[in-house]
């Protein structure tokens, strides 16, 4: 379970996150849609650590995340994250990439993480690429291989900051698509997204930020259905 | 033009010459680069604020000409300081910091390349500080900085001529010597620039090929 109590995150005088409170059940797919600067990807970041919080609390199983004792590395293992830019390992080949923290920081054998890489990147359909760069790959494989990279450590959550958003349109299909898989197989995810029909389709509850707050949350029928908060209806209005 | 009354022994003094050259370049370039990368990182990591003192002596073994910082520095140690330390020595120290000074520039350039998003996503997998630096950073920073640092370790390699003055006998100096007894100033100095040739040429070599190999992926 992940538990946002309270958050309040600033940037010099820019407040991006006003006092979020959140819990994300095991298994819920959560999505967050909101305009860009509404705080929903730096509310990713400091779910696992990557960013500071001023004030509040974040608990992931219990454990505190921005508390001092914390080992950080060792609860990221646990959180899965993908982000907007590619992020592949250029010098590394795709299952290079896949291994390279398993062995490192699970301390996997060679031969398990190999295992395990070939299976995940199987599992997002690329096991016809094992062998190859990153640089020959499209911005759409390069996604999945981050996926599956994220996958490969066995987590228990994952995160995913609009990972489509870089992507040309024709290479939005299957990214969502693994997506839609990871779903459907049960994982905890929360997906930060401006692809409201996808929202709509695989969440349990969609979340609207908007400067900070998080101004509305309801399962996506409700949400999309029937929007209380004026800014909502506006920023649906914006993106139908 | 090729009556000349140099002898074999003459090349082998030569090729020690040059043997010398070698050895005192893979010396000073060897710690100067394990040197230049500490200092590098450091600079790197602690912000221009903080390493403002270690970027000033590193400025100062960039902008003093070497010969003066041989001098320099062979006279404090055997006269301020007393000790016994010969020449050689004294030379690949100097030429090791004198390397480590512009090595540390390469370096910082190198790992500045690197995305934060890509670092960002390596720490994200649970990746330590120093795995991340290891594994993703230093890898990706070599092929940026590969050319520059070719560029270095020749250019050191002709800088070390200097060294004669704390008495190393090397490449240039042999070439000297044997100009004073031969008086054939020409042809001994083509076969110095031959010398020199023959030991760069494969290290430029080596560093197009590295650079061919990682341009694959």
């Amino acid at each position: 379970m992940i538990e946002i109590e309270n958050v309040r995150k600033s940037f010099g005088p820019l407040e991006v996150l006003k006092g979020i409170n959140l819990t994300v059940a095991k298994g819920e797919v959560l999505t967050v849609i909101g305009g860009s600067g509404s705080g929903k990807s730096t509310l990713l970041t400091c779910i696992n650590g990557l960013e500071a919080i001023d004030s509040g609390r974040i608990l992931v199983d219990g454990i505190e995340v921005h508390a001092k004792g914390t080992n950080l590395n060792k609860l990221r293992q646990k959180i899965g994250i993908v982000f907007q830019q590619w992020n592949a390992f250029p010098h590394l080949t795709v299952l290079e990439n896949v291994m390279l923290a398993q062995v490192k920081v699970l301390k996997r054998s060679r031969a398990q993480a190999e295992a395990e890489a070939v299976k995940q990147l199987n599992h997002v359909g690329l096991s016809d690429k094992l062998a190859v760069y990153p640089a020959r790959l499209s911005g759409g494989q390069q996604q999945r291989m981050a996926i599956a990279r994220a996958l490969a450590m066995s987590p228990d959550y994952m995160l995913f900051d609009e990972v489509t958003s870089a992507l040309d349109p024709q290479l939005v299909g299957e990214v969502l698509d693994t997506l839609r898989m990871l779903a459907s197989e049960g994982m905890t995810m929360i997906c930060v997204t401006h692809e409201m029909k996808f929202a709509r389709e695989v969440s349990d509850r969609v979340a609207f930020f908007h400067k900070g707050v998080m101004a509305e949350i309801a399962p996506p029928e409700q949400l999309f259905g029937a929007p209380k908060d004026p800014e909502l209806q506006k920023f649906l209005a914006a993106t139908h | 033009m090729f009556d000349t009354a140099l002898t074999r022994s003459d090349l082998i003094f030569l090729a020690q010459g040059a043997g010398m050259t070698l050895i005192v370049t893979a010396i000073s370039v060897f710690f100067g680069t394990i040197l230049g990368i500490v200092f590098g990182v450091i600079r790197y990591q602690i912000g221009p604020w903080w390493a403002a003192p270690l970027t000033f002596v590193l400025d100062i073994f960039r902008s003093i000409p070497l010969l003066i910082q041989l001098v320099l520095a062979n006279a404090f140690v055997t006269t301020v300081l007393g000790l016994r330390i010969s020449g050689f020595t004294v030379a690949c120290g100097v030429l090791s910091f004198y390397t480590a000074a512009y090595c540390a520039e390469i370096v910082r350039g190198g790992i500045e390349a690197v995305p934060q998003t890509l670092r960002r996503a390596a720490r994200s997998l649970g990746l330590t500080w120093g795995q991340d630096m290891t594994s993703i950073v230093l890898p990706l920073a070599t092929r940026v900085a590969l050319p520059s640092w070719i560029g270095l370790a020749l250019g050191v390699m002709k800088d070390s001529a200097l060294v004669y003055i704390v008495q190393v006998v090397e490449l240039l100096k042999s070439t000297q010597i044997l100009i004073t007894r031969l008086q054939e100033p020409l042809f001994l100095l083509m076969i110095c620039g031959l010398f020199y040739f023959l030991i760069s040429f494969p290290i430029a070599r080596f560093g197009g090929y590295l650079e061919k190999r990682w341009s694959n992926d």
